[in-house]
C-alpha cells in the first residue's frame, strides 16, 4: 500500500468527539473523489461500526514506568480495488477465543447466510451492556461483501492486539 | 395525544409527531453511542399512545444512516406500533430510502419481514 493512498491515519485514544471528526474527514474526502452514494454510505456505515467497536471495547495495557501505550489505531486507505478500513486495539486474552470464533463463523458464510444471520440476531438477540447486541461485526461483513481480514498478536500482561482490515468496493 | 419534537443532531435523528395528522417522522442520522438513552423517551411515548386508541398513526422513517446500536431500538419502535395496530388502531409505516441506496432498502425489508405491519417502501431522491 503506497503512502500517498492513505486517507487518514490515527494512533492514540479514541473519544466520541474524535469519532465524529474522523467520520467527517472521510465523508469530505469521498465527496472530493466523487464516489457513488452507495460506496459513500457503505464506508460511513462500516466506519461507524468499527470506530464504535473501538470506543466500546478498549482494553488498555497497564502503563509501565509512566510510558503510555497507544490505545487504538485507525487507518483508512484507498487502493486499486476500493478502500480499506483498518483498526487495531488491545483486547483481553480471555476474549480472544470468542471473538475469533465469531469472526471465523461470519467468514465461513456467504452473503445470503450473513443476511439471514443479521435478521435472526436482530429479531431475537438482546442488547448487550455495551449496546451492540452482537450485530456490529455481522453488519460490517454484510456491507463489506468481502471476508473479514483479522489477526491477534499476543502482547503479554494477558492482552492481545486485535487488528481488523475491512475492504469496501 | 401530545405532539413531540426532538431536534436532530449529527448523531441522532429529528423526531416529530403532529397530533392533527397523526404522522410521526424519524428523519436523519441515527448513530449514537448509546441508542437506548435516545430512544427510551420515544418508546415510552408510544406506550402512552397505545392507551389512546382510535386515532390512526403513520410512521415516516426517513433515515440517512443508522448504526447497529440503533437497529435494535428501531425494532422496539416497530414492535410498539405492532401492538398499537393489534389494539385496533390503523398503523402504517413508510420506509424511505434514497435512490441507489439498496442497503437502506434491504434494511427496511428486514424489518418488514420481522414486524406484522405492511411497510410501504418509498424511493426518494435525497434524505
Amino acid at each position: 500500500m503506497e503512502r500517498k493512498n492513505i486517507m487518514l491515519s490515527f494512533k492514540g485514544e479514541m473519544s466520541a468527539e474524535l469519532l465524529t471528526s474522523i467520520l467527517q474527514i472521510i465523508e469530505n474526502k469521498l465527496d472530493l473523489f466523487g464516489e457513488s452514494l452507495k460506496v459513500k454510505k457503505r464506508m460511513f456505515n462500516i466506519m461507524v461500526e468499527c470506530l464504535q467497536n473501538l470506543h466500546h471495547h478498549i482494553t488498555q495495557p497497564a502503563k509501565d514506568a509512566g510510558k503510555e501505550l497507544p490505545s487504538v489505531i485507525v487507518m483508512v486507505a484507498k487502493n486499486v480495488t476500493g478502500y480499506s478500513i483498518i483498526t487495531g486495539n488491545f483486547v483481553q486474552d480471555k476474549e480472544v477465543g470468542d471473538l475469533q470464533n465469531r469472526l471465523e463463523e461470519i467468514n465461513s458464510m456467504d452473503q445470503d447466510q450473513i443476511k439471514k444471520l443479521y435478521k435472526s440476531v436482530l429479531a431475537e438477540g438482546k442488547i448487550s451492556e455495551k449496546g451492540g447486541g452482537g450485530l456490529g461485526m455481522i453488519d460490517i461483513a454484510r456491507k463489506s461483501g468481502e471476508k473479514l481480514d483479522f489477526g491477534f498478536i499476543p502482547f503479554g500482561e494477558e492482552k492481545s492486539f486485535f487488528s481488523l482490515n475491512v475492504k469496501v468496493k | 395525544m401530545e405532539s413531540i419534537k426532538i431536534e436532530g443532531t449529527p448523531k441522532t435523528p429529528t423526531v416529530k409527531f403532529d397530533s392533527l395528522s397523526g404522522v410521526l417522522v424519524i428523519r436523519g442520522r441515527s448513530i449514537p453511542e448509546n441508542s437506548i438513552d435516545f430512544y427510551k423517551p420515544l418508546i415510552d411515548w408510544l406506550d402512552s399512545y397505545a392507551e389512546v386508541t382510535g386515532e390512526g398513526l403513520t410512521l415516516n422513517m426517513e433515515l440517512e444512516y443508522f448504526n447497529t446500536s440503533s437497529s435494535k431500538c428501531i425494532l422496539d419502535v416497530f414492535k410498539k406500533l405492532e401492538n398499537i395496530s393489534k389494539q385496533g388502531t390503523n398503523v402504517s409505516v413508510k420506509w424511505h430510502y434514497e435512490e441507489d441506496d439498496e442497503d437502506m432498502l434491504e434494511a427496511g425489508e428486514d424489518y418488514d419481514a420481522i414486524i406484522d405491519i405492511a411497510f410501504e417502501m418509498v424511493k426518494v431522491e435525497e434524505i
